[in-house]
Formats: structure tokens, C-alpha cells, sequence
């Protein structure tokens, strides 16, 4: 644990809000796919909230990130505006892809956020390429690649790590680790011990952390952060966590360990998190409970301007294949 | 040949990529090369194709990458999306196959998959071809899967002059293109481009005139039909020579003006006939004439195999002039 670079009580507070943010937006998500308001491929991020609240607070809104299909926490982090989300998982023309990415594409350039990518590992090769750019142009943004456990045993993981670490890319590899590559377990796919262990072979640092961990992960991301921007090159962060829900919205989750899963829901790291920050006295339950309320009342907000927004007119469907709009 | 002596010395097409190139990067700065050995330590390309960019460019612009097909063409697709038009080299065609993920899932589709938020400025630049023996994993023509990809643009040029401006218009292009360069035409001479010239992405050319068959074709099988005239001629067939150049999309309007004048239309290509671009071309003409054929659209291509090693084999694989000039005569029949 690298004191130097743990946060303050602000930023602690800064982790949080985007912490109960993420917990409050995937829990409506689910009660509204539930009730057959929305229906939509969900990827519930639930249980592994502090890790992207924690990295993203580390980042500036100039930073980049490229996610995965699982990836709606990560984008919420780094500032995808509710509405735009809402609009485009609900398929509408207000949302930030005109409703034509949907949850595995969401897109918020102005955030940094580059690439939702629905395909396992393809965050990697590309997250390169935007360091490269920063590379180039001297501008000092740090790209950030999230992933799951089950990526890095795709061939481009590898490809890019090693890219990565010859071009000393000014970007942060960050695994979450949630034991579960979709329905298999981290033992049964995996071969090394841990998957920081991986960097060893690129010759960059690895490490590996309690994702669930506020201090701990915002202390990994900020140490990678500033190892980029000095042109230091990649980093790769394992951070521990675990999926409370089933690899899909829908998905039995016969295939996890209960007592696992009972213990992981117990040791829920949002609920240990918000009580710290009162025993510590950065925050007041009466603070946080109004900054809930607020979150609770924006993703009302929404969600109804979500359903209110209009479906894309059907000329979209071949609208935006090339510049001009036009079809082969 | 001797009317060149009066114009300017004739450019071999690896030569006039070079110079597209070069004349690019020094015209916008943001215009980058990758791939493996591109660089001048490395030889500037395993051909030699950008050879002198990086010494004139520099090494960060013009970088060598590992044998990393998927991590070459995401660096290229992430570098285009904050700014930067990289021309990324996927040595061999067949390599391609490597890194379908990147090319396919995402260099494709991104501008459409964000509503237009990011778009892709990226060129493939990849090299194939028979005629060097390289058996079954050197040398395909897998150009109709890159067309079949909704947000693809694909070339594939015949000559010098269309090279350099095929490759300036596409690396001035916003969207993917995948340039397919013949390697066996690489160093077959021909006229000069002038600086700057640019040849439209989607426009065909006209390259001989006729009026009894028209022959729809691109890169080096263009020279085949070509080589086929005399004894078209000799058999008093005039073809029209079409040489398609953009692969997709495609030029439907010169392609129609020439058929509807010859009423006649035979595509030619060195990938497998079977579900390959004639079959495209030909089912778009047979919608479009209906009716008004005069013979039935005629395709060749290679057959349904992959390449073989054996030099008389190998040599059977595409078609070659005799086959077109035999094909195209017997739709005059």
C-alpha cells in the first residue's frame, strides 16, 4: 500500500458519490426491466461499484476510457450524463447514440468516453491507440482500458499488453476481477495464480488490489495515473471484486458458488463504505442521505425523460454507415 | 511503351504508394504509418513499399509494430478516433483474418454504432496475389468479405497512377478503407501521377471502349482483360474494359451505362467465384436488365479451392486472359 497516494477525505467523499450513484442507477435498472418498462441486454455491474468510482476520480473529464459490455458503471464514473444513458438503453433518439448503440455501445465523447465495446478483450488494442495519440501530441491524457477476468485470456490482451509496454503507452489496464468469466470460474479458465502476475511477462508493473476497497483502489489508480502521465508507461491493475448478479439479466446464476455469492453480498463494499465515511466523520448520514435523494430524484428524472423521448425515425437505419449517409 | 518518352519516366505502383503516402504525411501532419517492418531500420516494409518514411518522418510517426495484427489495427482505429488518420499496413491479406475483430466489430462499425459520434479515418493498407508460389496462406483475395461489412470502403487498384490516387483519397477519407495492393504488379511500370492527384473513392474507369461485352473488373486481373483484346478482336468482339477500382461501394451508374449500351457483361476477379463480388455485380445487373440481355451475365473467378503450391496448378487458379477473351466471345455466340 502506497500511502503517498491515498485520498483525502474529499476525494473519499467524491469516490462515494459516484459510488451510490452506480449502486442506485443498477438497482433501477433492474426493477425497471423487471416491471416491463425497458427491455434491453443488462449486464449488472452490482458489487464492483468502488472500482471505476475510484478510478474515474483519480482521471480528468480530458482522460479517456474505453469500456466493455458490462460497462455502465465505468461510463456513469467518468460523467455520462443520466439522461443520455437513459434515453439510449430505452433505444430513443435522445440518447447519446441515437438509440442505435444500445447498453454494449454507449458512446460520450465529451467525457472521453471513446468505445463501449461488446466483444471480450477489444477494449485493449483500441485504449492503445488513443494513449498513442496522447503519445503523440504530447496532451498528457491517460487512457483507460476496462476489462474483465475472462479477457485476459483472449489473444488480445496479450497483443496489447506487449504493445502497451514497447511503445511505454501512457495507458491504465484495469481488470476487474469478479471471478466469473460469464458462467465459468476464474480456477476452471485461468492458469495464472493472479492476474497482475500477467504483467511480469511485459516487463510493466502489475498489481493487485481490493477493488471493494476505496482507499486501496483510488491509491492504485492515482499511482498508475501519474506513472502514465510522467511517460512511464502502462500499468496493470487486478482489481478484486465480485458480481452479485448473473452474467446477463436473467441468467439463473446456477452456476455460482452460494455460499460465495452469500458471503460476497454480505461484505457488500457500498454499505461498509458509506458507514466509514459517518465513523470517520467525513461525512453525516444526514449529508450522504441527501445526496442519495438527489441521485434517486435525477434517475426519476431519467427514466421518465427516457420513455418520453421518441423512437429514431426509420430513415436512421442507414444513416451514419459512412459520412455522407450513404449505402452501398 | 514509346509514346512514354515524351512524358514523364513511367512509376512502378510500389513506387507511386510511397510517394501517395509520403505527399500525404507532408501535406497534414496527423497522418501516421504502422504495421510490421514498416519503419527504415526494418527495411521500410517487407517489400520495401514504405521504405524512407520514417527517416524522412520520423519514428514516431512511422512506427514498426510487433507481429500483432489485432494490436495494429486497434492502435490505428484508437489514434483515428482522437485525431490522427494512421495508415496501418497488414503485411499479407491473409493476415487480415488475425484481426477481422478489430476491422469488422469495430473499425466498421463505430461511427454507426455511436450515432455519428466517432467515426474511423483509418486505411488498411494489405498486399495479395498469386503468382509467387506461395501456396494457401499468402496470397487470397478476400475482398467480398470486407464488402459484405456494412461501413467498409474497399480498392483495389490496377495501375501506378490509380494507386496514388486511390491511396490519397482514402487516407483523406473519414471512414475505414482497406486498400488491396497486387503484390505481382508492384513493380510492373506505368504512367506517372501527377502530385496531388486524387482518383474519387466509388468511381470506375472506363479503361478501352466497345460495344459488344462489357468486362467488370480490378487489380491485376484489369491487365488479363487487357491482354485478352487481341483475340477478342481477332474474333471481331468488342469489349468494354470497366475497371472497377472501389470494389465498395461500387460504381453502379458506369457500370449500367456500359451495359445498357452492350447488353452483354462478364466480371472477372481473382477470388473464388462462389459468393465472391461478380456475384453481387451480376445479380444487381440481372435486377436492373432484366429483359434486355443479350446473353446471360457470365462470371470467373477462381474455383471453389484454396491456392495451391504447384506452379501449374497455382497458374490455373486465376483467370487469365485466354480464359476471358474465350468467355467473352462465347457471349457474343
Amino acid at each position: 500500500m502506497t500511502s503517498n497516494y491515498a485520498p483525502d477525505g474529499a476525494t473519499q467523499l467524491e469516490i462515494y458519490k459516484r459510488v451510490a450513484l452506480l449502486k442506485a442507477n443498477d438497482e433501477r435498472s433492474r426493477k425497471v426491466i423487471m416491471t416491463g418498462r425497458l427491455v434491453m441486454p443488462y449486464y449488472s455491474y452490482r458489487g464492483q461499484e468502488v472500482i471505476p468510482a475510484a478510478m474515474a476520480t483519480a482521471l480528468t473529464d480530458d482522460d479517456y476510457w474505453v469500456t466493455i459490455y458490462r460497462g455502465i458503471h465505468d461510463m456513469l464514473a467518468k460523467g455520462m450524463p443520466l439522461n443520455d444513458l437513459w434515453a439510449e438503453v430505452a433505444g430513443r433518439v435522445d440518447g447519446t447514440c441515437k438509440g442505435k448503440g444500445g447498453p454494449m455501445h454507449l458512446t460520450y465523447p465529451k467525457k472521453g468516453i471513446m468505445v463501449t465495446t461488446g466483444i471480450v478483450g477489444s477494449s485493449m488494442p483500441i485504449a492503445n491507440g488513443i494513449a498513442w495519440g496522447s503519445q503523440l501530441s504530447g496532451n498528457r491524457r491517460v487512457a483507460v482500458a476496462t476489462f474483465g477476468d475472462g479477457a485476459t485470456n483472449i489473444g488480445a490482451f496479450h497483443e496489447s499488453l506487449n504493445l502497451a509496454a514497447v511503445w511505454k503507452l501512457p495507458v491504465i489496464f484495469l481488470c476487474q476481477n469478479n471471478l466469473y468469466g460469464e458462467h465459468t470460474t476464474y480456477e476452471k479458465a485461468t492458469s495464472a495464480k493472479r492476474i497482475a502476475d500477467r504483467a511480469i511477462a511485459y516487463d510493466i508493473p502489475g498489481v493487485r488490489v481490493n477493488g471493494n476497497d476505496p482507499i486501496e483502489m483510488f491509491a492504485a489508480a492515482r499511482e498508475a495515473v501519474e506513472r502514465a502521465r510522467a511517460g512511464e508507461g502502462p500499468t496493470l491493475i487486478e482489481a478484486m471484486t465480485f458480481r452479485f448478479n448473473g452474467h446477463v439479466f436473467g441468467d439463473a446464476d446456477a452456476y455460482m458458488d452460494k455460499e460465495q455469492k452469500k458471503a460476497a453480498m454480505e461484505a457488500d463494499p457500498v454499505p461498509i463504505f458509506r458507514a466509514r465515511l459517518i465513523a470517520e466523520g467525513i461525512a453525516s448520514e444526514e449529508q450522504l442521505s441527501a445526496i442519495e435523494a438527489d441521485i434517486e430524484k435525477r434517475i426519476d428524472d431519467a427514466v421518465e425523460f427516457a420513455l418520453a423521448s421518441p423512437f429514431p425515425e426509420l430513415d436512421e437505419l442507414t444513416k451514419d454507415v459512412y459520412a455522407e449517409g450513404v449505402a452501398a | 511503351m514509346s509514346d512514354t518518352a515524351t512524358k514523364a519516366k513511367p512509376v512502378t505502383m510500389l513506387q507511386a504508394i510511397n510517394t501517395a503516402i509520403a505527399d500525404a504525411m507532408e501535406a497534414d501532419e496527423t497522418v501516421l504509418v504502422l504495421g510490421e517492418d514498416v519503419a527504415d531500420p526494418e527495411d521500410g516494409g517487407v517489400v520495401g513499399v514504405t521504405k524512407g518514411l520514417s527517416t524522412r518522418f520520423g519514428d514516431h510517426r512511422v512506427r514498426s509494430t510487433p507481429i500483432a495484427e489485432q494490436a495494429i489495427i486497434g492502435a490505428a482505429i484508437g489514434a483515428s478516433l482522437v485525431g490522427y488518420k494512421p495508415v496501418a499496413e497488414i503485411m499479407l491479406m491473409n493476415f487480415t483474418t488475425v484481426a477481422m475483430d478489430m476491422i469488422v466489430n469495430h473499425a466498421a462499425k463505430l461511427r454507426y454504432m455511436s450515432g455519428g459520434q466517432t467515426n474511423v479515418p483509418i486505411v488498411i493498407r494489405t498486399m495479395t496475389g498469386t503468382g509467387f508460389g506461395s501456396g494457401g496462406q499468402h496470397c487470397d483475395y478476400l475482398e467480398a468479405w470486407f464488402a459484405h461489412t456494412a461501413g467498409m470502403k474497399v480498392v483495389a487498384p490496377s495501375n501506378p497512377a490509380d494507386a496514388y490516387g486511390l491511396m490519397r483519397a482514402a487516407i483523406d477519407d473519414p471512414d475505414p478503407v482497406l486498400i488491396i495492393e497486387n503484390l505481382p504488379i508492384y513493380w510492373v511500370p506505368g504512367e506517372p501521377p501527377e502530385t496531388g492527384h486524387v482518383v474519387p473513392l466509388g468511381k470506375a474507369k472506363v479503361v478501352k471502349e466497345g460495344t459488344d461485352v462489357t468486362i467488370v473488373s480490378y487489380s491485376r486481373i484489369i491487365n488479363e482483360a487487357l491482354a485478352a483484346v487481341e483475340e477478342m478482336e481477332a474474333a471481331g468482339v468488342s469489349a468494354e474494359i470497366i475497371d472497377l477500382r472501389t470494389i465498395s461501394p461500387w460504381d453502379k451508374e458506369t457500370v449500367f451505362a456500359s451495359v445498357a449500351k452492350t447488353g452483354r457483361c462478364l466480371i472477372a476477379h481473382e477470388a473464388v467465384t462462389q459468393f465472391g463480388v461478380g456475384a453481387e455485380i451480376a445479380a444487381t445487373l440481372q435486377s436492373q436488365f432484366f429483359g434486355k440481355l443479350k446473353a446471360p451475365i457470365a462470371r470467373l473467378g477462381a474455383p471453389y479451392a484454396p491456392v495451391p503450391f504447384s506452379k501449374p496448378l497455382e497458374s490455373a487458379y486465376a483467370p487469365g486472359a485466354k480464359q476471358i477473351a474465350e468467355k467473352a466471345i462465347s457471349l457474343t455466340k
